[in-house]
């Protein structure tokens, strides 16, 4: 029954026709996003004020109410799985702004990414191959990224230089131009290399942590790796780094593929769980906050639902693990006027925003100037920011506008996506400041030598 | 539609200002009102006043209706479709044109989001009071179409207590300035303040001149915890009665508490019955004096504790709860009908008991909050719209409940309007010829009907 049949809205109002697509919408075996999450979205509107792409259009389509109507219709079996449809699923970012101003609970997150689940399985992703190419190709082998992230680097070390001098990206289609630019640096070595598999502490372990390498701050960010890793250590923490660790798989489940994510959680699962661990602690937000749901995740899974909830029960991210043992104070101050970016997948799929500020307020010698809209979406969100760059780059300014209206000269991202975004945004357009990670800064005041200059 | 008209408005407004997908059209077919819904021929954004003329000489011409809309966060259904209707939008009507810092106004674009208007006056030191809890979103137009409530009511009243002046478009397209920046203007009727709370059924607001005030030099923001709602109520009578008019006086019985503790985590307790948030300002010593008179009122009824807020965020944080509260009660059940009867202050503890009754007799879930210095009852009916047997017994339960408040000197509805969702009530139970008087308006104003027709009232032509 379509729930659009005219209730109590008098006699003047307009019949509802649609024509049925429940069938070629949800053929066979494919789930339909949960009813009960969609009903108890009351329309309220709060989650319009903080929806990004609501900000840029101002239509109601382009809102997690909007979107959520338009869900539950398609669920109905009322509207087809059309090309707006599509477009809107897409264009959301799912950075969960919306649910943390849910007075009513919505899990708006597992809506959208059901739906896309539903428009990849029936073919209908413009983007499939693209996508697909990214969540079952590149994502899920730790090796396959790193021989791409080698041969990337090997480019921004020799090639890029003279291609940029000579113009070569202007004659380039401006999209594959703009990709060599959104590449962060890659490391000069990944953290594989530099990290060990078992690390200790000088002193007493107190706690025996397992740490997840990540798939970009393995290969783009190693330095602050090892700056974590420094920090854990030095917070007496025995730190283990399991070598059969795979991805963790939320890109995939963001863009709706599953089947892709559920099979590297079993990987991850076996991987970890064979250690005796106090805590899986995780220095990118996006990986924490799905691996806090691999329970949900395979909670249907005879053999894995019980090991599944028992590893999210381990899972912390770095922020929230070193708030909860009491970190060790800094002593050495860092001269530094800063700025603290609220990634989304700390700050909405979390709620962590307190963490990161009190570490950060704990380092003597830092100014920190409060980040005007610091909880909005920089407009990575995974690969967003490569398959809607203009939307992507709209909502990037933003993020810049109000970071150089801080005066601040470092901004601080504590997640991958954010930080190459936010880096990229600031190198655009010339601007001086830096981006830096809570556990770098940390570091140093705790009079740690540089990652860079350990080896 | 038909193409032909809708050509005509395409050459009013522009191609790219015409949203006739069904995707926008499912997304223009419902605002924050629960189970009412509809769908438009089309959205429109129109981008200047002109333009607004031309779409409402256009719909007399042609025979189609229009129904403004701000950000659909009301809770009567006053934007929802009627039928062969096109939906103006004037959310992104969003200019703050001017702070006028010497004659205290401000002078705004109807689709200027509360809160942001709050922002850039408190900026320079001035305050707008009307504080909905849907601030975060709703629009100035909206608010002043509803004449918009809010948490600080009780002291500085409502809307309509800071309109100075209107611009708006007519249902025929005639454009009209009324009202401005003079404190004092008798210059024949009062005509702005008809336009207040009239829904979208008279006039297309374009611009809106705003009274500002000073902003209140000091605030303290209190609860207080009671074991039921009638000792709650009883002190907030108390609190008037000794010449005390706080900022704020709200109250939320427990269900309320424990969905918006749920959503919001600000440990407050869940066992309690009832509790109160006040919050008084101005000069720092009547903050003070006034905060030493009313804990002991509160003590004197049974309080078993009375709680200051020692930071600006804690009050910030208890304030945000409340505002949550319409929206948490949804983590209870999944349809929350809310509704807004309202009494004189004196009558609040008797009012607060027949709800509780009334809940209990026809076997219906409820959570109560609201407005209570104002006697602005929320009692919201936690239901499921699939369940149509309870829906019946929701839809009695308010029918009695409606009848209880008019009985003790009451009105439908305080602050959310009359919309579509109250209409019916509105038909039995309006004060004598008033229903009759505003529809003779209506028919003088727009005599095509195409203003938002059938909200209110019907109309016979
Ligand atoms: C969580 C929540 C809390 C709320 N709390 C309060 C509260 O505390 N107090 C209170 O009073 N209300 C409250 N409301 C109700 C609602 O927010 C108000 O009625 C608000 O004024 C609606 O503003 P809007 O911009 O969303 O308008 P809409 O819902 O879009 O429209 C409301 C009415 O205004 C008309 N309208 C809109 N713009 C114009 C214009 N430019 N010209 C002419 N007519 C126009 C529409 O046709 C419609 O009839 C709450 C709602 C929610 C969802």
């Amino acid at each position: 029954m379509g729930l659009l049949s005219n209730k109590n809205t008098g006699s003047e109002t307009n019949p509802i026709n649609y024509q049925k697509a429940a069938l070629v919408n949800f053929p066979g075996s494919i789930e339909i996003p949960n009813e009960e999450t969609i009903i108890n979205c009351i329309h309220c509107g709060m989650c319009l004020s903080v929806c990004p792409t609501y900000q840029l259009t101002g239509m109601e389509k382009s809102s997690p109410r909007g979107r959520i109507r338009l869900i539950k219709i398609v669920a109905e079996g009322n509207l087809d799985l059309t090309p707006n449809f599509i477009d809107e699923m897409d264009f959301c970012l799912d950075c969960q702004a919306c649910q943390t101003v849910c007075p009513a609970g919505v899990k708006f997150g597992q809506l959208v990414e059901a739906s896309r689940d539903q428009i990849a399985n029936v073919g209908k992703d413009p983007q499939h191959f693209r996508k697909r190419f990214f969540f079952r190709f590149i994502f899920p082998s730790h090796a396959r990224l790193k021989i791409i992230a080698a041969m990337l680097r090997l480019y921004q070390k020799f090639l890029q230089k003279i291609l940029r001098k000579i113009g070569f990206f202007h004659l380039l289609p401006k999209k594959l131009g703009r990709m060599d630019q959104l590449a962060p640096k890659i490391s000069d070595k990944f953290s594989d290399k530099i990290l060990k598999e078992d690390m200790r502490p000088k002193g007493e372990i107190k706690y025996r942590v397992g740490f997840l390498k990540g798939c970009l701050m393995n290969v783009m960010f190693a330095d602050i790796n090892k700056d974590t890793v420094d920090v854990l250590l030095e917070n007496d923490c025995e730190v283990i780094m399991p070598k059969n660790q795979v991805c963790c798989g939320s890109l995939a489940a963001h863009n709706g593929d599953f089947k892709s994510a559920k099979s590297l959680a079993k990987k991850n699962i076996i991987a970890f769980l064979a250690h005796d661990l106090d805590a899986i602690v995780i220095n990118s937000a996006g990986c924490s906050a799905f691996m806090k749901e691999y329970g949900e995740l395979l909670q249907d899974d005879p053999e894995y639902s019980d090991k599944a909830k028992e590893l999210s029960a381990k899972v912390k991210d770095v922020h929230e693990f070193l708030v909860e043992i009491d970190f060790k104070q800094p002593k050495f101050p860092v001269q530094k006027k800063i700025t603290y970016h609220d990634a989304c997948h700390l700050a909405h799929s979390q709620q962590i925003t307190d963490e990161p500020r009190r570490i950060l307020q704990a380092i003597p010698g830092l100014e920190i100037v409060e980040l005007n809209e610091s909880t909005m979406c920089c407009g990575s969100a995974g690969i967003y920011n490569m398959v809607r760059y203009d939307d992507s780059m709209k909502l990037l300014k933003r993020k810049v506008d109000n970071i150089v209206d801080t005066q601040a000269e470092v901004v601080i991202a504590a997640n991958p996506g954010c930080a190459g975004q936010i880096e990229y945004g600031l190198r655009n357009r010339e601007i001086d400041i830096k981006v830096m990670n809570p556990m770098t800064l940390l570091k140093m005041s705790y009079g740690l030598p540089p990652a860079g200059e350990t080896e | 539609m038909n193409t032909n008209v809708m050509n005509r408005l395409q050459s009013i407004v522009g191609k790219n200002n015409i949203y006739s997908s069904q995707e926008d059209r499912i997304a223009y077919s419902y605002d924050g009102t629960p189970v009412l819904e509809a769908l438009p021929d089309a959205a429109v954004r129109a981008h200047s006043v002109e333009e607004i003329s031309q779409i409402l000489k256009l719909a007399n011409e042609t025979g189609f209706s229009v129904i403004p809309r701000g950000s659909g966060t009301g809770l009567s259904g006053g934007s929802i479709p009627t039928k062969d209707s096109v939906i103006l939008l004037m959310n992104h009507w969003d200019k703050i044109v001017e702070i006028d810092r010497e004659n205290l106004t401000a002078l705004v674009q109807p689709g200027v989001i509360t809160a942001d208007l709050h922002h850039a006056v408190e900026k320079v030191g001035l305050f707008y009071p009307p504080d909905p809890g849907s601030m975060t979103i709703c629009t100035i137009g909206g608010n002043v179409a509803e004449n918009a409530g809010g948490l600080r009511g009780l002291k500085y009243g409502v809307t309509k207590n800071y309109v100075m002046g209107i611009e708006a478009v007519l249902a025929n397209g005639d454009i009209v300035k009324l009202g401005g920046k003079n404190v004092k203007d008798v210059s024949g009727y009062n005509l702005k303040d008809f336009l207040v709370g009239s829904e979208g059924t008279i006039a297309i607001f374009t611009q809106i001149l705003l009274k500002l005030i000073p902003k209140p030099k000091a605030q303290k923001t209190m609860l207080a915890y009671f074991q039921n709602m009638t000792n709650a109520a009883q002190t907030v009578s108390d609190i008037i009665a000794a010449h005390i008019i706080p900022a704020t006086l709200e109250f939320l019985d427990q269900t309320t508490i424990q969905c918006v503790e749920d959503f919001a985590g600000i440990g407050l307790p869940k066992n309690i019955g009832a509790l109160l948030l006040i919050e008084v300002d101005g000069h720092p010593a009547q903050v003070e004096d006034e905060t030493k008179q009313i804990i002991p009122i509160a003590n004197k009824n049974g309080a078993s504790e009375v709680k200051i807020a020692s930071t600006e965020k804690e009050a910030d944080d208890l304030k945000t709860a409340r505002r949550s509260a319409f929206a948490a009660l949804a983590r209870a059940k999944p349809t929350t009908i809310l509704e807004d009867a309202t009494v004189p202050r004196s009558q609040l503890a008797p009012m607060v008991d027949k709800i509780q009754n009334i809940a209990e007799k026809y076997q219906i879930r409820m959570g109560v909050f609201g407005h209570a210095g104002d006697g602005n009852l929320h009692p919201t009916a936690l239901t499921d719209e699939r369940d149509s047997d309870e829906m019946h017994r929701v839809e009695q339960a308010f029918e009695e409940i409606f009848r209880e408040a008019l009985e003790l000197g009451g009105t439908l509805t305080g602050e959310h309007g009359v919309g579509l969702a109250k209409k019916r009530y509105l038909e039995e139970w309006s004060s004598s010829g008033q229903k009759e008087l505003m529809q003779k308006l209506k028919r003088a104003l727009d005599p095509n009907n195409v203003l938002n027709p059938g909200k209110i009232f019907d109309v016979q032509f």
